[in-house]
């Protein structure tokens, strides 16, 4: 199953597509922010400033989940030594870092006119915080070795530490007291978002997931032509 | 509406500095990652193009490489 990830079979697929996936980037992005600034309905409480919400949760979901991915790909890469995995982690953070930092400033920006203030040390937010950490951390342990299994190795183990605090950000609206709502949208039980909110969410998450989709491409090429031309420079 | 659409009833600066934030990190995150793509794909062009014939043959028969050749004019 693993020869399906070598990368002459990903480029072959992955060098065609940013096209593609930018032109339906746009498409799906320009009908999320009609939707998200003009169609969906505001807030009985928080009045407008509910729109911020069509920004900072599809980012706050992306830069989890790609996290998550990241955590998955290193340890089985790890184990079943497939350097490819790790190709695709590498190529997965820098956007996942982005979302991060966009889930937190916006966060930031809706919270001054809802709690009266830019931040709060509350368990959400600080734990958020700690997830750009441990991307940063990530991606620099990149940068600073050179020997392949070391990195391979460090950058397992930053994912490892850095993933006990994804149930952290998830579950710290229950267990602690925060400032930060509770989550609105549950896959397992009723949701108590209003449908008109949801679909605009929906559309703008899709179009992040493709801006994601579209950076991975773009950087797992770049990760691959860095390769082949080391590979030039041995001929 | 127009002005509905930018005011906001107030919350206006909020929200679209909230959307400007975002909207330019999508293009400087999009420019940065195409700079580092062009940067590294025309310095495999100008590798490939000073190698001997018989060493360029040898990286031609890489699928990889036929790929980055063929795909010069993409993102």
């Amino acid at each position: 199953m693993f020869k399906y990830f070598e990368p002459n079979k990903i480029f072959s697929v992955t060098s065609k597509a940013p096209k593609y996936v930018l032109l339906l980037f746009i498409i799906v992005l320009s009908i999320g922010l009609a939707e998200a600034l003009i169609f969906s309905p505001e807030d009985y409480k928080q009045s407008h400033s509910v729109r911020i919400m069509y920004v900072h949760v599809p980012a706050a979901w992306i830069s989890l989940g790609t996290f998550s991915s990241i955590t998955f790909l290193s340890i089985v890469g790890y184990i079943f030594k497939i350097r490819n995995f790790f190709l695709i982690s590498k190529s997965l953070a820098p956007s996942g870092l982005v979302f991060n930092i966009v889930a937190l400033v916006t966060g930031s920006i809706w919270g001054k006119p809802t709690w009266g203030t830019w931040w709060a040390w509350d368990a959400r937010i600080t734990s958020m915080l700690i997830l750009v950490l441990f991307y940063i951390m990530y991606l620099v342990s990149w940068r600073i070795y050179e020997n392949k299994d070391k990195v391979f190795k460090i950058s397992t183990v930053i994912t490892i530490l850095g993933i006990i605090n994804v149930p952290i950000i998830k579950y710290s609206v229950d267990w602690w007291n925060t400032l930060h709502q509770p989550a609105s949208i549950n896959i397992l039980s009723k949701s108590s978002i209003h449908v008109s909110m949801l679909v605009p969410l929906l559309i703008m998450t899709a179009a992040f997931a493709l801006f994601s989709l579209l950076i991975f491409l773009m950087k797992y090429n770049t990760e691959l032509i860095k390769i082949k031309n080391k590979g030039l420079d041995r001929l | 509406m127009i002005n509905e659409i930018f005011l906001m009833n107030g919350y206006g600066l909020y929200v679209w500095s909230a959307f400007a934030f975002t909207l330019l990190s999508f293009v400087s995150l999009y420019l940065i990652t195409r700079i580092q793509y062009v940067k590294e794909k025309n310095k495999f062009i100008s590798k490939f193009g000073n190698l001997n014939s018989e060493r360029a043959a040898s990286a031609k028969s890489q699928s990889i490489n036929r790929e980055i050749l063929s795909n010069i004019s993409s993102i």
